[in-house]
């Protein structure tokens, strides 16, 4: 009964699930051809700090596809905004808040001038973000041209990219080689998730609406409660949570409850689901386009920012198919091409699944030729299951 | 003895869940125009796909017999190899190409490597010469009228070989004119040996035209009537239909309009700078609290334009002219100060313009309102929106498993019902409806007109625009007439009939 319940709930939500299960094989089977290096403390640490600035751009992209569009011009825009915000830096010596604050702007401004061709007067923004990609490529040639490689040596910025979180309670003899402030976060998630999902699960009751079996429900909480309490402590093994992280799951979070729990993200999701029955509905399509982009553009820059400080410089080359990454992380992640469909979490997921592919590659000592066949093979594969069990639901 | 050229014998179908098909017979005689009449969900489209391939012969149980011999379809192609031509209500044509490129599509004749365009435009000459339809062969699909395209379908269809021809609610979308010439080109078409299924939910037409009438209801033949035999007429294909009888289309309206003027559009004229010509001329109208009133047209007469325009301006026309409303001038840039000031359009084309199919009933319901349901932060409260969508989905009695139930899955007239919906949330003054019963069944349009007459005798004011005259005369108080962009008269519910409403919409 219980077995038969689970497969019912598998069946339902394979599409859901199925993400996670292929994050689950792939490092599994990295952590085996690995001798175990794969899932190794320092090189999920590493894993997840790689795939911070992908997760930023694919966080911003999901919403720009999903409103039917997409965005070529932010590789190489958080390349360019990267490097800008060495200069401001470096150069013209700002502090670091405020560094980042004007590259975050520039990022807006830059995909407002990106969305304003496209929602003006509906140039497909496979154009206007081509034009984005030739533009920014060449400024980022520009700025970098005179100095080459900016090396920055500010401590502060560069620990956006490469620090951790202090380890508040280190005073505590307890578990001496446990970053502690980073476990306490741990269990903090764990306890949130599940009062959160208790009081969903009663809510959808009180509506007569279906949730699943408590026994389900329960092996659901279990498994998920396991595997945050394992990434915890696999990284509180090592140097704890990196900032890296933690903007990205802020970024995750803010994202992921506009876009499920607002007017703004409702609004988002019927232009692109029906844009001509969205307009005729009192939704500002035009200014909904702009928004998108605006924020695709900023989280370009935050992009930018984090992939800055992790190599503690900006280099002309910085940014080169971060937008084509972004894209397949959206599509591993099962935002719909066709517009409408998709989710951020979805989207981290895609990314994760993506990084880990380079990372495991990478550790294994692939031949390069070798990984670029495989990413594509396991994007194509992706999107094609996607739309075969789409079809037949 | 009669001949059979098509027998579906005891075919049913099923689909997770339901039965959409239950042991379905249905045959057709060679040379006759037979009707398949039903309400929406009956079972009729599926028996057509079944019959086409689209459902290949591995997922029905029963046979198909075509000249007495047993076929099984794996796809379109081969049903259209056999000789039958389906033309459905969503026609599929390139409206970039040319009406010869369209008729040949994938069948163009060649000479050598490349195609022999002389040839294909001769054959496409005299294809159109059998419907009646004098257009070049190198127009495109996109200047002709939703009729002419309709036309170059069956051509098209022609072209094939179709020997059995079936037409899906042909005449939905087509003004009187259209429909009649329709029926003639068919009827000639009988004349040349053609057989046509012909599914359709205007009875008037079906007794028009049919020589034999096959009703479903719920997924099951109910009877197969022979016109003149049988002695049929429309409270009897009703009954069928229904399973019980329906003594009154319009169902009596409870109240009268009352004196105040709610909304009134002075010297109103629009310019399409697309089309780069006038659409609306001089436009004065006006509507009462409470009042129904009707906007009939030819299609094409400007009708869905001057709502459009009315409603916020989402086409971009250029505009002069005054609008007020409840008693102030007001002007609408978008369709969202529109609705914020109390004015909703549900367009005529629901999948395309007026539903987010992708959606639930739940957040289709609430689209047009999403703040009414959010805090002061616009953080949207879940339990809110649950309330609405169950409050309309029990008001205006929604067929569907959930509000969470994606609107895609619902049928027609439970779809209409959800753009309506939707705009009720919206909680408006004047309300547009552009076409509400286009192809919808007799039961559902008999709710429809239930919630109209409701919604009026609680003060709301309804705009119907339609191409039906016996609904625009059995449900408005007061009714305009549209012609060529100029409104050419008004008419009174007693004093509006069919033949009056004709003469003022072909003014022009």
């Amino acid at each position: 009964m219980f077995l038969k319940d689970i497969g019912v709930i598998v069946k339902k939500n394979i599409r859901d699930y199925a993400m996670y299960i292929a994050l689950a094989i792939i490092m599994i089977i990295f952590t085996i051809l690995s001798n175990g290096k794969f899932i190794s403390s320092r090189n999920i640490a590493n894993l997840l700090n790689q795939t911070g600035y992908i997760a930023v751009l694919a966080t911003g992209m999901t919403l720009v596809i999903v409103i039917r569009h997409i965005d070529l011009s932010v590789g190489f825009l958080s390349g360019f905004l990267g490097a800008v915000a060495a200069v401001l830096l470096t150069q013209a010596n700002f502090p670091v808040w405020l560094a980042i604050l004007a590259v975050l702007v520039l990022g807006a401004i830059a995909g407002i001038l990106t969305g304003l061709p496209v929602a003006a007067l509906g140039i497909p923004a496979f154009v206007s973000s081509l034009a984005g990609w030739l533009i920014y490529r060449g400024a980022l040639m520009l700025i970098t041209a005179s100095t080459g490689t900016i090396i920055i040596p500010n401590e502060t910025f560069n620990a956006i990219g490469t620090g951790y979180i202090p380890d508040l309670l280190s005073g505590i003899k307890l578990f001496p080689n446990i970053h502690k402030t980073t476990f306490l976060i741990g269990i903090l998630t764990i306890i949130i998730m599940i009062l959160s999902q208790i009081s969903n699960r009663k809510r959808k009751q009180r509506y007569n609406f279906e949730v699943s079996p408590v026994s389900v429900f329960i092996v659901q909480m279990v498994l998920l409660s396991g595997i945050i309490l394992y990434i915890t402590w696999i990284l509180s093994g090592y140097n704890g949570l990196s900032w890296t992280f933690v903007v990205m799951m802020i970024v995750v979070l803010i994202y992921d409850f506009i876009s499920r729990k607002t007017v703004l993200g409702r609004h988002i999701f019927a232009v692109g689901g029906n844009p001509e029955a969205a307009e005729l509905s009192g939704i500002n399509v035009k200014k909904i386009t702009l928004f998108v982009f605006a924020s695709m553009g900023m989280l370009a820059g935050l992009s930018g920012i984090l992939f800055t400080a992790r190599l503690k410089s900006a280099s002309p080359q910085a940014g080169t198919l971060f937008e084509l990454d972004a894209i397949a992380a959206c599509y591993i992640g099962g935002v719909s091409a066709a517009g409408g469909i998709g989710s951020i979490t979805g989207s981290l997921i895609g990314a994760l699944v993506y990084m880990s592919l380079m990372n495991g590659m990478n550790l294994l000592g692939t031949d390069i030729s070798m990984q670029y066949v495989i990413r594509g093979l396991v994007l194509v594969g992706a999107v094609i299951f996607d739309v075969v069990s789409r079809k037949r639901k | 003895m009669d001949q059979y050229i098509l027998e579906m014998k005891n075919i049913t179908k099923r689909f997770p869940g339901v039965v959409a098909l239950d042991n379905v017979n249905f045959s057709i005689k060679k040379g006759e125009i037979h009707c398949l009449v039903g309400e929406n969900g009956a079972g009729k489209s599926t028996l057509m796909k079944v019959l086409s391939g689209v459902y290949p012969h591995s997922q029905f149980d029963g046979c198909i017999f075509l000249d007495d011999k047993q076929v099984r379809f794996n796809s379109i192609n081969d049903s259209e190899e056999a000789g039958i031509g389906i033309i459905y209500q969503e026609l599929a044509l390139v409206p970039d190409m040319m009406v010869y490129e369209n008729i040949m599509l994938g069948h163009e004749k060649t000479r050598g490597i490349g195609i022999d365009i002389h040839e294909m435009i001769k054959i496409t000459t005299s294809l159109l010469d059998m419907v009646r339809l004098s257009i070049k062969p190198t127009t495109k699909i996109k200047e002709l009228g939703i009729g002419q395209q309709q036309l170059v379908e069956i051509a098209k269809a022609l072209y094939r070989n179709a020997r059995l021809l079936i037409l899906d609610e042909p005449t939905a979308a087509l003004n009187e004119n259209d429909c009649q010439n329709l029926l003639d080109i068919i009827r000639n078409l009988k004349t040349k040996g053609v057989t046509c299924i012909l599914i359709s939910h205007k009875l008037k037409e079906v007794l028009e035209i049919a020589d034999t009438i096959t009703v479903l209801r719920d997924g099951k033949t109910i009877c197969t009537l022979d016109r003149q035999k049988d002695n049929v007429n429309e409270q009897v294909l009703i009954k069928h239909m229904v399973g019980r009888s329906i003594d009154n289309i319009y169902p009596p309206k409870k109240s009268v309009p009352e004196k105040d003027v709610l909304f009134s559009v002075k010297d109103w004229d629009v310019f399409d700078p697309q089309k780069n010509r006038k659409i609306l001329y001089n436009i004065n109208l006006e509507i009462k609290k409470g009042e129904i009133v009707g906007m009939a047209g030819l299609i094409g007469s400007g009708r869905t334009e001057l709502a459009r325009s009315l409603f916020g301006n989402p086409d971009k026309y250029h505009i002069s002219g005054e609008l007020y409303f409840r008693g102030k001038p007001v002007h609408f840039n978008h369709p969202a100060s529109a609705i914020k000031a109390g004015i909703a359009y549900a367009s005529e084309d629901r999948k395309r313009m007026g539903l987010i199919l992708i959606q639930s009933v739940k957040n289709n319901i609430v689209l047009a309102n999403q703040k009414k349901v959010s805090n002061g932060l616009g953080v949207v409260i879940d339990e809110e929106e649950i309330i609405a969508a169950d409050k309309y989905v029990e008001s205006l009695s929604i067929k569907t498993p959930s509000i969470m139930q994606l609107v895609n899955y619902l049928s027609g007239g439970n779809q209409q019902k959800v753009a309506i919906a939707k705009w009720l949330f919206a909680s408006p003054f004047l309300l547009i409806l552009d076409e509400p019963t286009r192809g919808i069944d007799v039961g559902s349009k008999y709710e429809i007109y239930t919630i109209m007459n409701d919604l009026v005798s609680q003060g709301m004011s309804i705009l119907m625009i339609s191409s039906e005259l016996p609904e625009i005369i059995g449900m408005s108080d007061r009714i305009y007439v549209i012609s060529n962009g100029r409104l050419t008269g008004e008419l009174y519910k007693n004093e509006a009939t069919q033949e009056k409403i004709i003469e003022l919409a072909t003014l022009y």
